[in-house]
């Protein structure tokens, strides 16, 4: 009876993970997709969130990003330049995105982001306050 | 003995179920990976056509139906036989089956085809125009083309469709139809220059209102629906593809080397099969020096254009400009890059690419396996290394495009 078990589990893990595999198998399963992150360096904690979580491919949104000391006190007067792209397929983003509002508490807006292909999608952020800059690079997934 | 019975049950339907629907989906050739771009690509996943904040008239029906006119009107041309239609032929999916076009003259690129252009980002094959009513104002003054002038637009629109015009524009100010522009010969660019400010904004604000209503009428050409969607759909709709909606094994083997080897759908993706970008692929240059740059001269032009969406004949506030505002000006990708066609209806449209370069599809084929070095710039491209019945079955899938 185990026996029969045993086989049917590995039944299930197996076609489980083949299905697991058949859909996700050009976005590397360890990719960190954290939308809270230390930046490079340490010195800053960024979050980072849409405007609107339901943005679609090929149209243009704007994200909010929230900037904080590692012990959590918000960064006011900071600048934000931004990159991205693809790094599965070697190019960058197709627009030029920029910070456009320093909304207080340690909010910025950015503008003008635009994915134009589904998959794994790096943002950019280098972040410059006062003396201190650093940068930190957020994943995404376009579906 | 019960409870382990049941647990045994209960895995045993689990197995079974993801096994049916992996082999279901798998008896109509697709992974659900596949499945899913497949849908991506289909008509299914079409949104409505953007709104265009920067013309105000865009859903107007009488600006389409007056756009509808001036589209065919042979009369806003200097040799009187030449409207949009000429070189856009509706039985002919809006384009004129020529490598290079021919209106007054030769156009240097090839004509694009129209269904779907509401939904475009950028205009042209290089996008040097940021909407539909500003790309029409184009070809209305190119030499090679309608070989018109704006004052002429200005002076034909007061003499034969006052009417429907002021309708939607307001009264038409009193006009002098002689030949002027800035753009035209020397002696149009004098008589513009002779223009006082007010004249000139006053025929440029007719120019400019004659592309609005121009553009509400291509908004309205929509994607036809092809085999692959009729396909897709059955397979949504958990059927069996059959009749109208079956794809053959090799068209089904073509669509997974567009997703999947061949990285087509990296730049013909979404139910357009575009991304609205541009891209240097190595397409050969029909004149020797290059002479045509793509999207690298474009940018500098669509940001000087008084027509784009930041000018004073845009309806748009500049807030609303987000694609003018925020455009890539990564210089170094952009030397001879070109937009991404739609790839609809792509196999009844010889010749290709941007000068009508490729005669054939198999040519196309050929030229995305070798991925040939780029004249000028970098190609994007990497060799495929595809075998003969991949492209065979490529050619298929595109087929049914
Ligand atoms: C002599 C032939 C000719 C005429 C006449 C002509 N076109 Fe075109 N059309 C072309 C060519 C060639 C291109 C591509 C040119 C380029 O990229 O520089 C084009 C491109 C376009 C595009 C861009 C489509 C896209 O996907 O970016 C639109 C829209 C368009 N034409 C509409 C019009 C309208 C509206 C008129 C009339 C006012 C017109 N055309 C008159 C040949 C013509
Ligand atoms: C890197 C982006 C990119 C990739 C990947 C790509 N294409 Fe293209 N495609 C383009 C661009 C850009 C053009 C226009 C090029 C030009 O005219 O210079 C084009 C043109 C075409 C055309 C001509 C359409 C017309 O109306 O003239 C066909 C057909 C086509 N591609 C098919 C494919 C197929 C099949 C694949 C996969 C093997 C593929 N493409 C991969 C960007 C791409």
């Amino acid at each position: 009876m185990k026996k029969i078990f045993a086989i049917l589990g590995i039944l299930v893990l197996a076609a489980a993970a083949f299905v697991a595999f058949k859909m996700f198998q050009p976005i590397p399963d360890d990719l960190d997709l954290a939308t809270t992150r230390a930046t490079d360096n340490g010195h800053f904690m960024v979050t980072v969130s849409p405007e609107n979580a339901a943005y679609q491919r090929n149209t243009l949104h704007t994200w909010i990003v929230e900037i904080t000391t590692p012990d959590g006190a918000p960064i006011e007067g900071g600048e934000i330049l931004i990159d991205g792209g693809m790094p599965q397929h070697g190019h960058g983003l197709p627009t030029n995105p920029l910070m456009t509002e320093t909304l207080g508490e340690g909010r910025y807006k950015i503008e003008g982001v635009r994915f134009n292909m589904r998959g794994w999608w790096e943002l950019k952020l280098a972040i410059v306050a006062g003396e201190i800059s650093d940068n930190i690079t957020f994943n995404l997934v376009m579906k | 003995m019960i409870r382990p019975l049941a647990l045994g049950a209960v895995i045993g339907l689990a197995v079974s179920g993801a096994m049916a629907t992996y082999f279901y989906l798998q008896s109509n050739g697709l992974n659900e990976a596949e499945l899913e771009t497949a849908r991506t690509l289909s008509l299914a996943t079409l949104r409505a056509v953007p709104a265009d904040p920067s013309n105000m008239v865009a859903d107007n029906p009488a600006a389409i139906a007056l756009g509808e006119a001036l589209f065919n009107e042979v009369g806003l041309s200097a040799n009187g036989a030449v409207s949009c239609a000429t070189c856009h032929v509706e039985s002919r999916q809006f384009q004129d089956d020529l490598a290079l076009s021919k209106g007054i003259g030769t156009t240097s690129r090839r004509a694009m085809p129209l269904r779907g252009v509401g939904h475009a980002l950028w205009l042209f094959w290089d996008g040097r125009k940021d909407s539909l009513w500003a790309q029409a104002l184009g070809p209305l003054e190119s030499a090679v083309e309608h070989g018109f002038t704006r004052s002429e637009v200005a002076g034909y629109i007061a003499a034969h469709y006052r009417e429907p015009y002021e309708n939607l524009f307001g009264p038409l100010p009193a006009q002098n139809t002689n030949p002027a522009s800035p753009l035209g010969t020397a002696a149009q660019q004098a008589a513009w220059a002779a223009l006082s400010a007010e004249q000139q904004d006053q025929i440029n604000r007719i120019f400019a209102n004659t592309g609005k209503a121009i553009a509400a009428f291509e908004r309205t050409l929509l994607p036809l629906e092809n085999r692959f969607d009729r396909y897709v759909s059955a397979l949504l709709a958990g059927q069996a593809p059959t009749g109208e909606a079956a794809l053959t094994q090799l068209e089904i083997d073509g669509f997974k080397i567009f997703a999947g080897k061949g990285a087509c759908v990296n730049c013909h993706n979404g139910p357009r099969l575009t991304d609205e970008f541009f891209h240097n692929t190595g397409v050969a240059s029909p004149q020797n020096p290059v002479v045509d740059f793509g999207r690298l001269e474009a940018l500098a032009q669509v940001e000087a254009d008084e027509f784009n969406c930041l000018g004073p004949y845009s309806d748009a506030a500049p807030a609303q400009c987000g694609t003018l505002r925020f455009m890539s000006r990564g210089e170094h990708l952009f030397e001879r890059a070109f937009k991404s066609p739609s790839l609809r209806g792509v196999a009844d449209r010889p010749p290709y690419m941007h000068a009508g370069q490729l005669a054939t599809l198999p040519l196309v084929i050929e030229h995305y396996n070798r991925a040939m070095p780029s004249i000028s710039g970098h190609t994007e491209l990497e060799p495929l290394g595809l075998t003969t019945e991949e492209k065979a079955a490529l050619l298929a899938f595109l087929k049914v495009l």
